[in-house]
């Protein structure tokens, strides 16, 4: 018998076949977006698309990470916050009472020694080829380093609190918004190479612990450095790339912005499809499924796992940024590990791992359910208290709105468990095609 | 040495303190890893599960600590610490156990973590309120002692607070009590088999089933007692647990994961650095300023990091120990 005949049975599931599945999900979701559209106005709605449409982009960053190369990054938030603050540092008018008086000066001064420090501590670590032992060498640069990074961050501290207290802060640099997204998903990418380069070459479990240390830790700076960000006082607005809602109104301003990220999204679909069926992708996954034969096939496993993962972070600051713009209002407090971690990975694994398309539509049906969601958490716990006042005489206590929502972490969470126990490839699960 | 007093108050307590808290529920955290083989996201959330039951226990039933005479909330804490085991126990048979069958890679088990991290937040929180709470309540308060030294012009006396006093013996009777755990019982000795070889000793009769229960049982009791001793210390919070989950990842690392002396002195080693690199050397370098030249002027503030900054320092102790020795001091043994 001639084994060309046999048909695998993995092959029940190629691309050759009517997609009914993506069909009848897409139709359920376009009928839940119809449905919103009816029950709240079409402003309200166009602006929960564009969230979602900005959402789509993180999911997208996140399922290069974790769907192509298995990779778990747990601080997506800070990727997210990092895109929105160029957005905002890019986008925002110029601050005439900074940039009138010395104080750019004195900035670029201390920013000067610091660089001048790096230079010395780097030289003082190289200070062995000279002839110093090695031990001697260690303690000069430790106590070079700590002298020097004290010296520069009260030199800096001086001058923040004096940016402070006479021009509020740094401002934007009067560009137009979307220098900052390109600028916001480099920044991204930077710091995804930073993280990338330490971890990627140890136990999974590390990048989830880095990353998510390192998202805290940008949301921390970016709320504490007013000087920079103006912290929780926030800055708005943010100017969009297209016409405002002043000039067009609500619905149709939102529906040309949403048109900016579909555009966005088609693009970033189109490269990342290319991408998966080239010998890049193939590579890719080769490695995801089996690191060992992959680098006896003479694959550099670290080198594409850094790529990998540098392009997501890259997709993340873009959509961040978009994100933010969106909002017109850049605000470090608002950056949550729920809203902008979990959530996105919950429209990952729920979507389709590795398939851009089901992560797509993940990202859309899990925004418009996680929006459905807050009055519905509001009027459950309203009937909650209604029914204990009428059953046992119970008094709420007050801040049970507050409370109510708290109820939507843990669906969240409930949910993350249960898709990994049941459905662990999602609703749309990745084809692998296979030749011959 | 008024700055002495000043240091040791601000530097030696507080880091110990932070110190042992650390320690504690890096234990727990390396334990879960050397027995599971993943890094247990939920855990930070487990504490504060832990100090939650004991503020219900403690609103329960009020003023008993009087009768002991301990604080309420310490008297309470064994009670808390069965139930925070019996959680972790049942977590693990429901989320984690199904997941382990499946033969899921590691870190698929780790995100499961994650909403299981998620789940008990939205818990606390549901039931417990967004602000923070204190322990003390009915009319108890923190007892503070203060010992002046008896020292020429030494005015400020060292302080030291009940709740810390409690938790140092604790910390102790932790480690002793673990030690001869794992080194003599019977029970412990398979644990350390377990964490060496799970297959070597799953055929040499060891019951593995149990061995995962009594780490469960082990790390959700330690939870407990960091979590209810973090609490008394300052108030109990529900949403600290991503400010305390770097940290104790961090000691669990720095002490070599599954390693449980490694992950004590890793909750030192972090919590120190922690405390040192937010102190004010100017208060150290002042008394002595006269001497410095003319032109070197002291600047008020000369700490490394500002308070609001703290996570920066376990996120670079953990670069830092992943770039130079992944294995951590004590060569931990799974990378």
């Amino acid at each position: 018998m001639n084994t060309q005949d046999k048909r695998r049975a993995d092959l029940v599931n190629a691309p050759s076949r009517f997609p009914l599945r993506e069909v009848v999900l897409f139709a359920a979701l376009l009928a839940a977006i119809l449905g919103v559209y009816l029950a709240m106005g079409a402003a309200y709605s166009t602006r929960m698309l564009v969230e979602a449409a900005c959402y789509a982009i993180l999911a997208l960053g996140l399922t290069i990470q974790w769907g192509y190369a298995g990779q778990f990054n747990a601080g997506v938030m800070g990727f997210v916050a990092l895109g929105g603050y160029c957005a905002m540092a890019f986008s925002v008018p110029v601050n005439p009472a900074f940039w009138d008086s010395e104080l750019p000066g004195e900035l670029a001064r201390v920013l000067l020694y610091a660089a001048a420090a790096t230079l010395l501590v780097v030289g003082a670590t190289r200070l062995d080829r000279l002839g110093v032992p090695k031990r001697l060498r260690t303690v000069i640069a430790v106590v070079l380093a700590v002298v020097l990074y004290l010296v520069v961050i009260s030199l800096l501290r001086g001058v923040t609190g004096e940016i402070q207290s006479r021009a509020g802060f740094v401002g934007g640099l009067g560009l137009p918004a979307w220098t900052g997204w390109i600028v916001g998903g480099a920044l991204a990418g930077a710091v995804g190479y930073f993280i990338g380069h330490i971890c990627l070459g140890l136990r999974s479990d590390y990048l989830a612990i880095a990353t998510l240390g390192i998202a805290e830790i940008i949301k921390a700076f970016l709320k504490n450095s007013d000087w920079l960000t103006r912290g929780t006082a926030t800055v708005s607005p943010l100017p969009w790339p297209t016409p405002g809602p002043a000039e067009l109104g609500f619905t149709l301003a939102r529906a040309l912005y949403l048109s900016v990220t579909a555009v966005l999204i088609a693009m970033i679909f189109f490269l990342l499809h290319r991408a998966y069926h080239a010998p890049w992708g193939r590579m890719v996954r080769a490695i995801r499924d089996n690191e060992v034969a992959a680098s006896a096939m003479g694959k550099d496993i670290n080198k594409r796992r850094l790529e990998i993962f540098v392009l997501g972070c890259i997709l993340m600051g873009l959509g961040g940024g978009v994100l933010a713009t969106f909002n017109s209002l850049f605000d470090p407090n608002g950056y949550l590990p729920l809203n902008h971690t979990f959530l996105v990975l919950v429209m990952v694994i729920l979507g389709g791992p590795g398939n851009n398309l089901g992560t797509i539509f993940g990202a859309m049906a899990v925004y418009i359910i996680w929006i459905m969601s807050e009055p519905l958490a509001l009027a459950v716990m309203n009937l909650a208290v209604h029914l204990g006042d009428l059953w046992f005489g119970w008094e709420p206590p007050r801040n049970i709105e507050s409370r109510a929502l708290q109820a939507r972490v843990f669906v969240i969470g409930l949910l993350i468990t249960l898709v990994l126990r049941f459905a662990p490839q999602g609703l749309l699960p990745e084809k692998v095609r296979h030749h011959g | 040495m008024n700055e002495l007093v000043f240091f040791i108050n601000n530097v030696i307590i507080a880091g110990s303190v932070t110190g042992s808290i650390y320690a504690i529920g890096a234990i727990g955290v390396t334990l879960i890893f050397s027995i599971m083989r993943f890094a247990h996201f939920a855990h930070a959330d487990m504490m504060t599960f832990g100090a939650f039951m004991v503020l219900l226990l403690t609103a329960a039933f009020p003023g008993v600590g009087g009768i002991v005479g301990l604080p309420t909330p310490v008297v309470m804490l064994p009670a808390a610490m069965v139930l925070t085991a019996l959680l972790a126990v049942g977590i693990d048979k429901a989320f984690y156990k199904p997941l382990r069958a499946h033969g899921v890679k590691p870190i698929v088990i780790v995100i499961g973590s994650l909403g299981v991290t998620l789940m008990l937040q939205g818990l606390i929180r549901l039931f417990a309120g967004t602000s923070g709470q204190s322990l003390y309540m009915a009319g108890e308060r923190k007892e503070i002692y203060r010992l002046a030294l008896p020292f020429e012009g030494v005015r400020a006396p060292i302080v030291i607070t009940e709740p810390q006093i409690i938790l140092f013996v604790l910390t102790i009777a932790c480690v002793v009590g673990l030690h001869l755990f794992l080194n003599r019982s019977r029970l412990g000795k398979a644990m350390r088999a377990m964490s060496d070889n799970p297959d070597l000793a799953r055929a040499s009769g060891i019951n593995t089933n149990a061995i995962v229960a009594v780490t469960w049982v082990i790390a959700g009791g330690l939870a407990a007692i960091a979590g209810t001793l973090l609490s008394l210390d300052v108030t109990f919070k529900p949403d600290l647990s991503f400010f305390l989950l770097l940290p104790i990842f961090a000691a669990a690392i720095v002490g070599g994961v599954g390693h449980p002396w490694g992950a004590i002195a890793g909750g030192f080693v972090v919590g120190f650095a922690e405390t040192l690199a937010v102190f004010n050397w100017a208060v150290l370098l002042r008394p002595i300023a006269h001497h410095f030249p003319e032109w070197l002027e002291l600047p008020r503030n000369l700490a490394f990091v500002g308070t609001e900054y703290k996570i920066v320092v376990p996120f670079f102790i953990l670069v830092a120990i992943l770039v130079w020795r992944p294995t951590g001091i004590f060569k931990g043994k799974v990378i």
